[in-house]
């Protein structure tokens, strides 16, 4: 145990800069950062479904799913929702803002696994934001993947993130793109309405042994999500799912983010497979 | 290993002539138990001594630490220079502990503020002799053979002393006028009948084999709830465990200043919050999943990722817990054995 060398200390944040914030709905807004270090701006490398530990020195830190994907180096994206302390005062920053952002961390989604396969993304609520890191990744590489489809199911047109962008992605011929509210109350919505599991009927057929599903949103969304699924015979292995968990250290030491006594979120996770909720008690 | 003896009447020499390698920590008496503090009149170290109320890791991750100040939004880590330290009297089922909290804190992402004062801390281990609340033999932690620099048996007048390390060696030749090199079949014997002694005081004995499977299957049995009633969701057991290193981090800043700092500490799996996320959705919002973690945690998680319980035997937790919930007991009634309450 003994060494003289010290130890690069992985809680300290690199200071990155808020260059750009837009609001997605009432609450989440959309906030681009880059390392204010130009080198470590462009030599970040990490996986979608990753997350990286967001902090204001005063006030807080708390762990953000990574929007952006990493086929578009230099510039990391966040789609946060105002919920709590941390959130509160990072909605308060302005452009050129300094934040602490320490990262990445977590498994992230097994993309080079996952190339040569169908993709099919289900997103609902606030799942939109890791897996809009998927989906431009898959499209970023679009001849590794074979075909893909979204769907994102909001309550209302007015709480679906990313709205304009996924209506335009509607216009694409290299994926198939499906939208649903659970109300229209503008009476101008020009997708479908209902739950996001109705959106299954507009899969088409499914080649299940070579398609991957990609689901993430809120607990509640899992249950009747994976249902739909495994009535496809999708293997359990290909059927992810990206989690979220209190975190105070995204590094396996903290404690907090584990599962079943012994799964660490932040290290073996926030990405799972349907076979890891069977055999480990407490995913969902 | 190498082992010497030292004779008891020369217990002070030896610690004297160790002063050069840091403060000396040890338990001391006070109040109904021991406590470990830095000792410099060597007549208030308590050999007799047992469980310390809190176990070394006060040391080595304090419960309340800073683990960088800032000014405006730049964090500043530079480490102060810790002390080096030598704890003297832990014993095995610390050891062990300490030999899982290295692992621990050295797998994945190194920890640098448990790194730092480790590497600066000696370890002086301590034979005993266990007492109601003891059952290490039960965790197989009641012999250790590693993660100490020099290791004391106790044999009536003089102590066999292991030397486990490359600094321990240093110790030892640092006070060569009262050591004894000549250990021969005599001391071998005083030394196997000291451990069959010892090994026949305990008063607990249950088999912890198979444990992990026994815990999957019972996920979901009613003993959680029992155990939740019961609990008061007070972390003590949390906060006493030798192998307990969960924390919390907070921000602290100074009235009308834009300086503070980012304090670490810590926290309990049984705490309300534990698994609270923004927005107030609780991943464990029962008392009886709290307690189901952290007994799972102990006996099941960590057999499956290092081959053995993160359980030691240390008793502190059965001494303190207010409203008596015993990991004896519920290993016993986990297996479906007969408990009088």
């Amino acid at each position: 145990m003994k060494a003289s060398t010290q130890l690069k200390n992985p809680y300290t944040p690199e200071p990155m800069r808020l260059i750009r914030r837009y609001p997605l709905t009432d609450d989440v807004h959309f906030f681009q950062v880059r390392a204010v270090n130009m080198e470590k701006a462009l030599s970040l490398n990490y996986l979608p479904g990753q997350f990286m530990m967001v902090s204001l020195c005063g006030i807080g830190e708390a762990p953000f799913s990574i929007s952006s994907p990493p086929s578009r180096p230099g510039l990391l994206e966040f789609g946060i929702r105002r919920v709590g302390r941390v959130t509160n005062a990072i909605f308060k920053l302005k452009e050129n803002s300094i934040l602490g952002v320490r990262g990445p961390y977590g498994n992230g989604f097994p993309v080079e696994e996952m190339y040569g396969h169908d993709l099919v993304i289900v997103m609902g609520g606030l799942g939109a934001v890791p897996l809009r890191s998927l989906l431009l990744y898959a499209l970023d590489n679009r001849d590794q993947f074979g075909k893909i489809y979204l769907l994102h199911g909001a309550k209302r047109p007015a709480e679906m993130l990313f709205l304009q962008e996924f209506l335009h992605m509607r216009n694409r011929d290299d994926l198939k793109c499906f939208l649903t509210v659970d109300q229209d109350d503008t009476g101008e919505w020009p997708c479908d309405t209902g739950v996001v599991t109705r959106l299954f009927q507009r899969l088409g057929e499914i080649d299940p042994e070579n398609t991957y599903f990609a689901v993430c949103g809120p607990p509640v969304m899992y249950k009747f999500v994976v249902a739909e699924i495994l009535k496809l015979n999708v293997p359990k292995h290909q059927i992810l799912m990206t989690l979220e968990r209190r975190m105070k250290c995204g590094v396996g030491k903290c404690g907090h983010c584990v599962i079943g006594g012994y799964i660490y979120t932040c290290l073996e996770g926030p990405v799972f497979s349907y076979w890891d909720v069977i055999h480990m008690k407490g995913l969902i | 290993m190498r082992a010497v003896k030292i004779k008891k009447e020369h217990l002070n020499n030896f610690l004297e002539s160790i002063k050069p390698f840091g403060e000396l920590w040890g338990p001391v008496k006070k109040g109904d138990g021991h406590v470990l503090e830095k000792i410099e009149d060597f007549s208030r170290l308590d050999l007799t001594a047992l469980r310390t109320k809190l176990p070394f890791k006060k040391l080595l991750l304090p419960p309340r630490f800073t683990m960088f100040t800032f000014k405006g939004r730049k964090a500043d880590a530079t480490f102060e220079d810790f002390p080096n330290r030598v704890i003297f009297g832990l014993h095995p089922c610390d050891i062990y502990a300490l030999t899982i909290m290295d692992n621990f804190h050295n797998l994945h992402y190194p920890d640098p503020y448990y790194h730092e004062r480790r590497k600066r801390t000696a370890i002086i281990g301590l034979s005993c002799i266990p007492d109601e609340l003891c059952f290490c033999k039960s965790t197989n932690t009641h012999n250790v053979e590693k993660g100490f620099d020099l290791f004391f048996s106790d044999l009536e007048d003089f102590f066999l002393v292991w030397v486990g390390s490359s600094l321990g060696d240093d110790m030892i030749r640092a006070c060569s006028e009262f050591v004894d090199e000549n250990v021969g079949h005599d001391d071998l014997k005083k030394y196997i009948a000291w451990r069959k002694y010892r090994d026949a005081q305990f008063k607990t004995e249950m088999d912890l084999t198979g444990m992990p499977g026994i815990m999957e299957l019972s996920y979901d049995s009613p003993i959680w709830e029992e155990l939740g009633e019961k609990c008061l969701s007070c972390g003590a057991c949390t906060i006493v465990c030798p192998t307990c290193t969960c924390f919390n981090v907070i921000d602290e800043v100074e009235l009308g200043k834009l300086e503070g700092k980012r304090i670490r500490q810590w926290d309990s799996c049984l705490f309300t919050e534990y698994s609270m996320v923004a927005g107030g959705h609780n991943f464990r919002e029962a008392r009886a999943e709290r307690l189901k973690l952290r007994f799972t945690h102990k006996l099941q998680a960590f057999v499956g990722k290092f081959g053995e319980p993160a359980c030691v035997g240390c008793g502190r937790c059965i001494g303190t817990c207010p409203v008596d919930i015993d990991i004896r007991t519920v290993v016993a009634q986990l297996k479906g054995e007969e408990v009088s309450a």
